[in-house]
């Protein structure tokens, strides 16, 4: 897929959608992305992640949903219903699998009538400075549109799920708009499926607003199938008192990029940025963070672990500011990796930059495998290396693992590392 | 029980032990003193089967069966256990999962079907209040921001889970106030029978005052220089090592 192609698709969409409330902003962003590009190594976000063969394939961006793909997304769904759920398949929105509500709804169904949220929020707080959230602005029409009021408590989490099924490649724009009210206590999950035997990419952008005391957990669960990729953008505004939290816990997929930016506009506002990335075969997972503290008095916890297997590579970027303004910040982050092969590579890279004299910031980065005065412990009580092994890795995926807080998505989490590491814990979580 | 006959074992290439012989019957608690460096760790490693350790030549035989070729957790299966100077901390992974995998690894190893959910949570009730436990300790981590006193005494109840034929306790009174070095030493004690063996490794005859060997060993430069019965350790606390050493 090239430029060129991309530029047809553009005016399918505006012929196709026009005009929506959106328009001008589509034209000035893909006018801004054909001035780009797509990212290539040259640029220093991109340095050690290559789109190259993820662009490859032929992708169509138009596609369409048969009867029995319905059936299978249906089944799937069947068997879980605690949640409030927003479907998409191949970028189209399912309401009868969804449970729309006035707050929780979508974005094509907003994007007709004159928006003040839109006008308001749209596209406000997403990193523009990226070509793939430009694109993504260009295309924006499939997604979460959701504004949850103030001083309430969701008696159930949101999720959201991206499915897909095509028989040739597909291109998939996702774009989220998230605003949750003052003093309102939100899980959100997010899930990109890919149930056919086609390459799928996604590109998905989120813009996460938190009011004054708000609690927000956002779940981000990529197992998606290895002909996957997935670049996401998710950004978070924070204000005062608010507390978020943003778990990526990436297991599956091709090819993974995340950018993952906070902004902290009150004071006290405590931001939470935990991953989880296990990977094998020839996996690629790329997780940036931001976050910008501009403001006095705020906090930053993050914590970045990974186990990395046979061929696959890991980057983490993680940027921490710290503005003059924002004086008694406590700023954390640490980033641990366990390399269990020769062929498996990392490439870590803690940035600081603190503006301000009256902070706390610490950073930490490791990088190894097992410890084996740790393995020898265990032997000693009997437990033969493999098994041993196995509680180690359980141990080092729970610190991340714990902070989950919906208990049905803790264990789902769980088996899914259990099986991808080929171990069983056969603990309770 | 154990036989050592002759053993010596380097690491880094640095031979540390230097001709070891040690006979334990069941039944019996024996213990090993001598100054720093003497390689008192070093011997108790060796017996649980660390890989660090190079044995160049020696047996080690426990009721029979020769250790020296198996693996750390062989030996464990096998009812050997070693309380550590430096007990490791495992976040994430609770005292109670820990020792539940270890109790069913070394059953399944000796062929014993799987204990039952209730019948080990009996035993770990009653274990963990031989060791006056607090319960919540057993859902933490293991050994997770433990004292070094709450370390010990989970070593302890760990040994008295797996219910070894040799415990060799390696400075267990290391970092223990009067009080945990009781509960500790009353723990060893209650667990002690005509079966099973008990080797103390330690610097000070203080907890030699509450476990009672029946031999004591004075360890120095890899070799045992000296051995006599319980009142060579009071000998030791007042003496010192020096007179024997020269």
């Amino acid at each position: 897929m090239d430029n060129n192609d991309i530029k047809i698709a553009f005016d399918a969409f505006i012929k196709q959608h026009a005009p929506d409330v959106l328009t001008a902003k589509r034209k000035e962003a893909f006018e801004t992305f054909t001035t780009k590009g797509f990212p290539t190594k040259k640029i220093e976000n991109w340095k050690y992640t290559s789109l190259k063969a993820v662009l490859k394939p032929n992708y169509a961006t138009v596609n369409t949903v048969s009867d029995n793909t319905l059936e299978q997304v249906e089944a799937l769904l069947a068997a879980k219903s605690e949640t409030y759920k927003l479907v998409f398949v191949n970028g189209v929105f399912q309401e009868q699998l969804s449970d729309i509500t006035e707050e929780i709804n979508v974005f094509s169904n907003v994007l007709k009538a004159s928006n003040t949220e839109i006008n308001q929020y749209f596209d406000t707080i997403s990193d523009s400075s990226e070509a793939m959230v430009n694109l993504n602005t260009a295309f924006a029409s499939s997604g979460a549109f959701i504004t949850l009021a103030n001083n309430k408590i969701l008696a159930k989490p949101i999720e959201l799920l991206f499915f897909a099924k095509a028989e040739t490649p597909v291109f998939l724009q996702a774009r989220n708009l998230i605003r949750v009210g003052e003093n309102t206590h939100a899980n959100i999950i997010e899930k990109h499926i890919n149930l056919g035997e086609a390459i799928v990419l996604t590109n998905a952008v989120t813009e996460l607003f938190a009011a004054a005391s708000s609690h927000v957990q956002y779940t981000k669960l990529q197992n998606d199938s290895l002909l996957s990729n997935l670049v996401d953008n998710t950004s978070v505004s924070q204000q005062k008192d608010s507390i978020v939290t943003v778990n990526t816990f990436s297991f599956g997929g091709k090819f993974t990029r995340n950018n993952l930016t906070f902004h902290q506009y009150g004071s006290h506002c405590d931001s939470v940025l935990n991953g989880l990335s296990i990977l094998d075969g020839k996996q690629f997972v790329d997780n940036h963070t931001l976050v910008n503290h501009n403001v006095p008095d705020c906090e930053s916890h993050e914590l970045y672990n990974a186990i990395y297997d046979e061929k696959s590579t890991g980057v983490f970027n993680g940027k921490v500011i710290v503005k003059q303004a924002a004086q008694k910040t406590n700023a954390y982050q640490q980033n641990k990796n366990i390399l269990l092969s020769d062929t498996s590579n990392v490439y870590a890279k803690p940035q600081l930059e603190i503006f301000a004299d009256d902070v706390k910031c610490s950073h930490g980065c490791t990088i190894g495998q097992l410890d084996d005065k740790v393995l020898f412990y265990m032997k000693q009580r009997g437990i033969p290396k493999a098994k041993a092994k196995a509680l180690l890795f359980y141990a080092f995926a729970n610190e991340n693992v714990k902070a989950v807080k919906i208990p049905a998505l803790r264990n789902e989490i769980t088996h899914i590392i259990a099986s991808k590491l080929d171990v069983t814990f056969d603990l309770e979580v | 029980m154990l036989q050592i006959k002759n053993i010596h074992a380097s690491v880094n290439n640095k031979e540390i032990l230097k001709g070891i012989n040690l006979a334990i019957k069941a039944g019996e608690v024996h213990a090993i003193m001598g100054p720093n460096g003497a390689g008192k760790s070093t011997l108790s490693s060796v017996v649980a089967g660390n890989e660090n350790f190079e044995v160049s030549q020696g047996n080690i035989v426990l009721d029979g069966e020769e250790l020296t070729e198996l693996s750390a957790d062989q030996r464990a299966h096998k009812g050997v256990f070693v309380s550590f100077q430096y007990p490791v901390e495992i976040p994430g992974v609770s005292t109670t999962n820990f020792i539940k995998t270890a109790v069913s690894e070394k059953r399944k190893a000796l062929g014993l079907p799987e204990l039952a959910a209730k019948d080990f949570l009996k035993m770990l009730r009653e274990k963990a209040a031989l060791l006056q436990m607090d319960q919540k300790f057993l859902s933490r981590s293991l050994n997770e921001g433990f004292s070094g006193g709450e370390k010990k005494r989970n070593e302890i109840f760990q040994m008295a889970m797996l219910e070894p034929k040799l415990a060799i306790l390696d400075e267990t009174d290391s970092g223990l106030d009067i009080d945990a070095l009781k509960v500790v030493a009353n723990g060893v004690n209650a667990l002690k029978s005509k079966d099973n063996a008990v080797l103390v490794i330690t610097h000070y005859q203080r907890l030699l005052d509450y476990i009672v060997p029946d031999f004591v060993h004075v360890l120095h430069d890899g070799k045992i220089i000296k051995s006599g019965g319980k009142e060579l350790a009071l000998e030791l606390e007042e003496k010192g090592y020096d007179w024997l050493i020269k």
